[in-house]
C-alpha cells in the first residue's frame, strides 16, 4: 500500500508542474491546507483538471497504480474531494483502497 | 520509469475486421506501433501489432487497456475510434435494449477511449484523435435512426473535445465514410445501398483506401491546426 507521504509528494509535484505549465509563479509553500478548489485556490478550474490527470498519471507511472479520481461518487460529493492538498491525498488513498488496480 | 518508444503509437478500436483491421495493418506495415482492440480475439497477426480483448463500453477494461499501452510504450500519438455497432431497424420496432447498447458502444465507448488516451497524450502535448461517424446521419437514412443519432453524438462530442483538449496539442476530428462493403452493412438490402450511392456526388462505394487517406490527412504533422472538423466522403456535408 502506498504511503500517504508519497501521495502528498506526488500532489505537491503535480501542483508545481501545473502552475509552471500555466505560467504561474511557483507556490511559496505547500501544505495539507493549501486550497485547490474554491475561494483562495492556487489553481483555476482548468488547472485543476490538469492536476487530477497529473496525479493519476504519476500514480500509474511511479507506483503502478491505476485509479480514476473523478469518479461518480467524487464528482457528486457535497464537499469536493479536490478542495485541498490534504483532502485530495486522503481521497487518493481512499480511491486506491476501494479498487485501484495495481500493475 | 517508463521508457518512451521511438515510434508513433496508434490505438485503433474495432481492429478485428473491416476498416479497423485495414488501418491497423496499414499503419503497422508503415512501422508504427499499433495497439488494436475488439471484443474477441483478432484472428490475425502482424509485426508491430498488438491486440487486446476489450469492450470499449466497459470503463474498467478501457482504462486497463490504455494504461497497459502507456506502460509499455510511454506514449500514445493517435487514436482511431472505429469500433461501433449498428442494427438496421425501423424506430417503431427498436427495443430500448438495442438502442442503449448502441449508445453505450458508439458514444460512451468513444468517449472513454478518448478520455483515457488523452490523459496519456497530454504528457507529450501531442495527439491526434479521429472518431468515426457516418454519412447516414446527415442524409437522415430511414431505418438507421438510433445508429445515426449515436454518430451525430460522436460528431458533437468530437467538436467539443477539440476545444477541451486543444491546449495540450491534441486535435480531434470526425470522419464519415460512404458505404463500404463490410460486415456492418451486410444486412442492409442492396437496393438501399444503391439508393445511397446514387445520392452521392461521387457515385461509388467507399473503399478502405478512402479511409486511410482521410486518417493520413488528420494524422499529418501539418494538420496541427485542423481540429473540431467533420469530413464526409462523396460530397455529403
Amino acid at each position: 500500500m502506498i504511503e500517504r507521504s508519497a501521495v502528498v509528494e506526488i500532489i505537491h509535484a503535480a501542483v508545481k508542474e501545473v502552475m509552471d505549465q500555466a505560467g504561474l509563479p511557483p507556490p511559496t509553500s505547500l501544505s495539507d491546507e493549501t486550497v485547490i478548489v474554491g475561494p483562495g485556490a492556487v489553481l483555476d478550474s482548468l488547472a485543476v483538471v490538469s492536476l487530477i490527470v497529473e496525479v493519476e498519471q504519476a500514480l500509474e507511472m511511479k507506483h503502478d497504480v491505476t485509479v480514476t479520481l473523478a469518479s461518480d461518487k467524487a464528482m457528486s460529493a457535497k464537499n469536493s474531494p479536490f478542495r485541498s492538498v490534504g483532502v485530495l491525498a486522503d481521497h487518493v488513498l481512499e480511491t486506491i483502497k476501494e479498487g485501484g488496480v495495481h500493475g | 520509469m517508463v521508457e518512451v518508444a521511438d515510434k508513433q503509437v496508434v490505438l485503433i478500436t474495432g481492429s478485428r475486421k473491416g476498416i479497423g483491421r485495414h488501418l491497423a495493418e496499414t499503419y503497422a506495415k508503415r512501422g508504427m506501433l499499433v495497439e488494436g482492440c475488439s471484443r474477441g480475439d483478432a484472428g490475425w497477426e502482424a509485426a508491430n501489432y498488438t491486440h487486446a480483448n476489450v469492450d470499449v463500453a466497459d470503463e474498467k477494461a478501457v482504462k486497463h487497456w490504455i494504461s497497459g499501452v502507456a506502460k509499455r510504450h510511454g506514449r500514445i500519438d493517435v487514436v482511431i475510434n472505429n469500433a461501433a455497432i449498428a442494427t438496421m431497424n425501423h424506430v417503431l420496432l427498436t427495443p430500448a435494449s438495442t438502442a442503449n447498447r448502441m449508445l453505450e458502444v458508439n458514444v460512451t465507448g468513444t468517449m472513454l477511449v478518448c478520455r483515457d488516451a488523452a490523459k496519456v497524450m497530454m504528457r507529450r502535448k501531442y495527439g491526434r484523435i479521429i472518431n468515426f461517424t457516418t454519412i447516414v446521419a446527415p442524409i437522415a437514412l430511414a431505418g438507421e435512426a438510433i445508429y445515426a443519432a449515436s454518430k451525430s453524438a460522436v460528431v458533437t462530442l468530437t467538436r467539443i473535445l477539440a476545444y477541451e483538449l486543444g491546449q495540450w496539442g491534441i486535435t480531434c476530428n470526425s470522419f464519415g465514410a460512404t458505404p463500404i462493403m463490410t460486415d456492418m452493412i451486410k444486412g442492409v438490402p442492396q437496393d438501399k445501398i444503391d439508393a445511397v450511392v446514387q445520392g452521392l456526388a461521387i457515385k461509388r462505394l467507399g473503399t478502405y483506401e478512402d479511409c486511410t487517406n482521410v486518417c493520413d490527412f488528420f494524422m499529418a504533422p501539418g494538420s496541427d491546426n485542423i481540429t473540431g472538423q467533420v469530413l464526409y466522403l462523396g460530397g455529403i456535408t
